[in-house]
């Protein structure tokens, strides 16, 4: 855990803060804040967008999936940290009367398609498999780092997935589905390989409630748009474009996530509060039972954003509560201590100084010398050694 | 199986059973079938026998009514299709005052070449920026068409291609305006080009876009289409066509003759009674009902909403017009050629009538561009609703497996009917049975006659009108086409008089005779029936409602005047001539009897134009099929 502090010896500063430092409520804020700087247990985030849908008439779950990467990229995860999986190509669509963009909200407001889309996992690539890999990373070894999720057990995930679902399932493109079983599986093997610290997994699908139920591995949290026996309903109808834009629990999420910067203090609570009822129809649900943390203190860019351990403080802090007592709080921790052995999700090693390949048999040094010896040796006896005499 | 093994019961036992339809005995192991069962087979039997005529009348009121009862219970009609329900459009176009003024200015060149503009279409086209290509034809018709006047026709259909912009030309979609001559349809072509025009400033095609004007209407049409399709059908020399686009997944004809309009009529119904995916029409509806325009089928309003006399009468009359043009079985416009080539096609018909409220025809041109636009969104071709189906009006459908229990009380008539006979003959075999039919002399054989004859009457009733006509007019003072019409009817009515004919050369085989034939005639109805049941039910029901009474009454002996008179009213021809004169009530426009008889011979000479231009199946079937059935029936009537 690598952590950057720079103290206060700003000089041009420090008269202006060490009157507000000297008052004690505003220390402990700042005592809580650098609590909270230690809260989080991750070093590092990732993030997993899956829209399932094809065709035109799916535009919305596109441009669903477009919004999440187009915060998340906002916030802070690098494109090397997320991998985005798109069943379909709006923007290049021929159906599409404004080629290049996908839009958000109405009258051409907001284009998430933005400047650069790295797509990871694209059309017919986007199946249960291939997620399912991606996220136990039992991936072949030829795939490209860009579409691993290489992540470890101090990485807190994002998974987001949208498409069309029913009870217990979603569906992948018209061909196959993945069960809430399945789901909650491939999460335990992340758990038992050590893949993520902890897990946010959002959905947006009818009766998307029924995929997060099953789950039993630790440091989950979810949410989905609607309740088992519930539609997820579209929002943003658009005459010009011919299609509903957005589904409208992510269309009021995206409208949270715009507020969002990397130092907000919005914790997860705010996200649970997003899209009420009377706004969604359907009524969003969360799950936060295997979830270690108090969503109080869990913040949106714990998930959303990434790690940036950087604090300018005025004064030294006092930690008078020992680091001793902060780490009784992470059991994790002294597990980490232990030589752990990771499982090798990239071996470029293996991959850069493989020997070259065998090439067919041929026969050993030994045997073609051998049979040099036998040649002239029946030389020598077919013409005599009377011969040599002519050679030496 | 004790029972099973048993040796035949005794008299005592036999008498005892004859005459009373008793449940069979409970003690029956329940693995034995209540056919395999001798004992309960024969009180079947019996019960069959007993109560066959109330059944017979029973079943076939049934189907009557149920028929009459599908208006009243039809649902309503949805989009099923994803790509087009979920989908939405804003049409932007005020295509009118252009549409217009290519009207006009097609109408000046039209008038001043005498014909099809070929030349002015196609600069137009090309400036328009589409991809323009001609294909000639031509076709000598059988035998001169009285009703469009032509016999040798000639002609060139023009048509551009808007190439998708973003996408491979490997799907497309057609608007068509069949062509016609003077100033017919002009204005249709006018607005075809200006949507043609629009069109090609927007981007979002995702198919090819075919703007087709074709010339001699049908004619022009079958032609393109199979040239497009490159085959040929029908025997019509084409120049093929050069440049082609994806396959078609919709197209739309467009017939209009006036500058403005005041409803727009759809017709469904095409060759032999196919009809376009039920989505096609309900996309239009739902059109209709967005751009407040009027919208009617078969010429008829809608009808009013809720369980009213009124509603029903009308969505009856609806549905009966519909009928009798699915029944009929030709092209109910341009759009009935496409169906045969799988491509859904409608056909929307401007009318101006007295009506005071108008539309100007950019109404109706942003109904197209809608239209089209949302059949742009479709990924596969329209599949997801019916493709067989009654409509009592444009609201409400009535799907297969609904009117098919109709059809099906009414050929349970037949089955019943023959079921009798068999066991009647089979009991003559075992020597029980009240009246003990006299053996037959020359087994099978006396029933080659009436077979063949009747087989052979049809068979020149198909071939010899249009075959024979050059003869026929070398004897008579006649034309071609009035030549074909009468030797129709001359042979049809002739092959009434052929059963007379075979009796004097081979005297019948009695009672068993007859029966026999009526078995096989019942049983040659109820396979055409069935057949026709599931190729084009109108047809189907229509025959069965009229052919199914007298062969099920039909016998000889007793009074032959009342069953002859039913016989010659339920006959073939006479229920054409019978659906004429429906039309004409049910379109509120009755008709004298002069004025039906020269619609009959039209739709006689119609209905055999329409069998070598487009290959409709009615003529065919009604020759070779009903009227053989038809004759042996009255063979059998008139059996000695």
């Amino acid at each position: 855990m690598s952590i950057e502090r720079c103290c206060g010896n700003n000089k041009t500063m420090s008269g202006h803060f060490f009157l507000i430092a000297e008052k004690s409520k505003l220390y402990f804020t700042f005592q809580d804040q650098a609590e909270q700087f230690f809260r989080s247990g991750h070093t590092n985030n990732w993030a997993v967008l899956v829209c399932t849908s094809r065709f035109w008439f799916n535009y919305r779950h596109v441009a669903n999936t477009l919004s999440v990467y187009r915060s998340v990229k906002r916030l802070g995860i690098p494109d090397s940290h997320i991998v985005l999986m798109l069943a379909d190509d709006m923007a290049c669509n021929p159906r599409n009367p404004k080629p290049a963009t996908v839009f958000s909200h109405k009258n051409m407001e907001l284009n998430v398609y933005g400047d650069d889309v790295e797509v990871d996992y694209r059309s017919y690539e986007v199946t249960v498999e291939n997620f399912l890999r991606v996220l136990t990373g039992r991936i072949p070894p030829s795939t490209p780092r860009s579409k691993r999720l290489l992540s470890d057990d101090r990485s807190n995930i994002l998974i987001y997935m949208t498409g069309h679902g029913g009870n217990g399932f979603l569906k992948f493109q018209d061909s196959e589905e993945i069960t809430n079983v399945e789901l909650a599986d491939a999460f335990e093997q992340m758990w038992q390989k050590r893949r993520y610290n902890e897990l946010l997994f959002i959905i947006d699908t009818c009766q998307g409630a029924s995929m997060y139920e099953r789950f039993y591995s630790p440091n989950i949290m979810a949410l989905a748009s609607s309740q088992v026996g519930e539609d997820s309903l579209s929002h943003q109808p658009d005459l010009e474009i011919g299609v509903h834009l957005m589904d409208r629990y992510t269309f009021y999420v995206l409208e949270f996530l715009e507020e969002i910067h990397p130092a907000s203090q919005t914790n997860m609570n705010d996200l649970f509060q997003v899209c009420p009822k009377s706004l969604c129809v359907s009524t969003p649900g969360h799950r936060t039972d295997l979830f270690q943390r108090d969503p109080q203190n869990v913040l949106i860019t714990d998930f959303f954003g990434s790690v940036r351990k950087v604090e300018i403080t005025t004064g030294a802090l006092a930690l008078d509560r020992d680091v001793a007592a902060l780490e009784s709080k992470f059991p994790e921790e002294e597990l980490a201590t232990e030589p752990l052995k990771y499982a090798e999700q990239l071996p470029v090693a293996q991959i850069i100084h493989q020997k070259p390949k065998q090439k067919d048999w041929h026969p050993p040094g030994g045997f073609i010398l051998g049979l040099w010896a036998l040649i002239i040796m029946v030389f020598f006896k077919t013409y005599g050694i009377k011969h040599m005499k002519h050679v030496f | 199986m004790s029972l099973c093994s048993a040796p035949r019961p005794g008299r005592a036992l036999r008498q005892r059973l004859s005459g009373l339809a008793r449940p069979c005995p409970a003690a029956h192991p329940p693995a034995m079938g209540l056919l395999s069962d001798p004992q309960c087979r024969r009180a079947l039997a019996r019960l069959l026998l007993r109560l066959n005529t109330p059944l017979c009348v029973l079943s076939y009121l049934a189907g009557l009514t149920w028929f009459l009862l599908l208006p009243a219970l039809a649902p309503r009609t949805y989009l099923s299709e994803n790509a087009m329900g979920s989908t939405m459009v804003g049409e932007g176009s005020d295509l009118g005052p252009r549409a217009l003024a290519l009207a006009r200015d097609f109408g000046a060149h039209k008038r001043k070449v005498g014909g099809m503009p070929v030349e002015w279409l196609e600069q137009t086209m090309f400036q328009l920026g589409l991809e323009v290509h001609r294909q000639p034809f031509s076709r000598t018709l059988p035998f001169p068409d009285e009703a469009h006047e032509r016999y040798l026709v000639r002609g060139t259909n023009v048509f551009g291609v808007l190439r998708a912009p973003r996408a491979a030309s490997t799907e497309a979609l057609l608007l068509l305006v069949p062509g016609s001559e003077g100033s017919k349809n002009n204005q249709a072509v006018g607005l075809l080009l200006a949507l043609a025009g629009y069109c090609r400033g927007q981007v979002y095609w995702a198919k090819d876009l075919i703007f087709l004007v074709t010339e001699h209407d049908l004619l022009g049409t079958q032609a393109w289409l199979e040239a497009y399709h490159d085959v040929n059908l029908t025997g019509i020399h084409s120049g093929g066509v050069p440049g082609r686009a994806g396959a078609i997944q919709a197209a739309l004809a467009l017939e209009l003759s006036s500058d403005v309009l005041t409803s727009v009529d759809v017709a469904v119904e095409g060759l032999n009674g196919q009809v376009p995916n039920l989505d096609l029409l309900t996309l239009f509806h739902s059109f209709c009902l967005k751009s407040g325009l009027l919208c009617t089928f078969q010429g008829k309003l809608p009808p009013p909403e809720g369980p009213s006399g009124p509603g029903y009468a009308q969505s009856l009359r609806t549905m009966g017009l519909m009928v009798l043009g699915q029944a009929g079985g030709g092209p109910g416009g341009a759009h009935g050629l496409f169906l045969r080539f799988r491509i859904e096609a409608l056909t929307l018909r401007g009318i101006n009538s007295f009506r005071q409220h108008k539309f100007h025809l950019g109404a109706l041109g942003r109904t197209l561009e809608g239209m089209f636009r949302k059949l742009n969104n479709l990924l596969e071709r329209l599949h997801q609703s019916y493709f067989l189906y009654l409509l009592p009006s444009l609201s409400r459908f009535v799907s297969i497996g609904s009117y098919m229990p109709a059809l099906g009380l009414l050929l349970l008539v037949l089955a019943l009917r023959a079921l009798d006979l068999w066991m009647r003959l089979s009991r003559s075999d075992e020597g029980e049975g009240d009246p003990p039919p006299e053996e037959a002399r020359g087994g099978l054989l006396w029933l080659l006659p009436p077979i063949l004859v009747s087989g052979g009457a049809g068979a020149a009733l198909y071939l010899l009108p249009v075959r024979g006509q050059a003869v026929a007019t070398q004897h008579f003072p006649v034309g071609e086409a009035e030549a074909v019409v009468l030797a129709l009817i001359g042979i049809y009515v002739a092959g009434m008089a052929l059963p007379h004919s075979t009796h004097r050369a081979l005297s019948g085989g009695g009672q068993r005779g007859w029966m026999t034939l009526k078995l096989l005639a019942l049983l040659a109805l109820a396979l055409l029936l069935t057949c026709l049941a599931l190729l084009n039910f109108s047809l189907g029901f229509l025959l069965g409602a009229t052919l199914v009474p007298p062969a099920a009454a039909v016998r000889p002996g007793g009074s032959r005047l009342p069953l002859a008179v039913l016989l010659v009213l339920t006959t073939p021809g006479l229920s054409l001539f019978l659906a004429v004169l429906l039309e004409r009530e049910l379109l509120e426009a009755p008709a004298g009897l002069g004025e039906a008889w020269q619609r009959f011979l039209g739709a006689l000479g119609q209905g055999l134009l329409q069998e070598h231009l487009h290959g409709a199946h009615l003529s065919p079937l009604l020759c070779l099929g009903a009227y053989p059935c038809w004759l042996l029936l009255w063979n059998v009537l008139f059996w000695k």
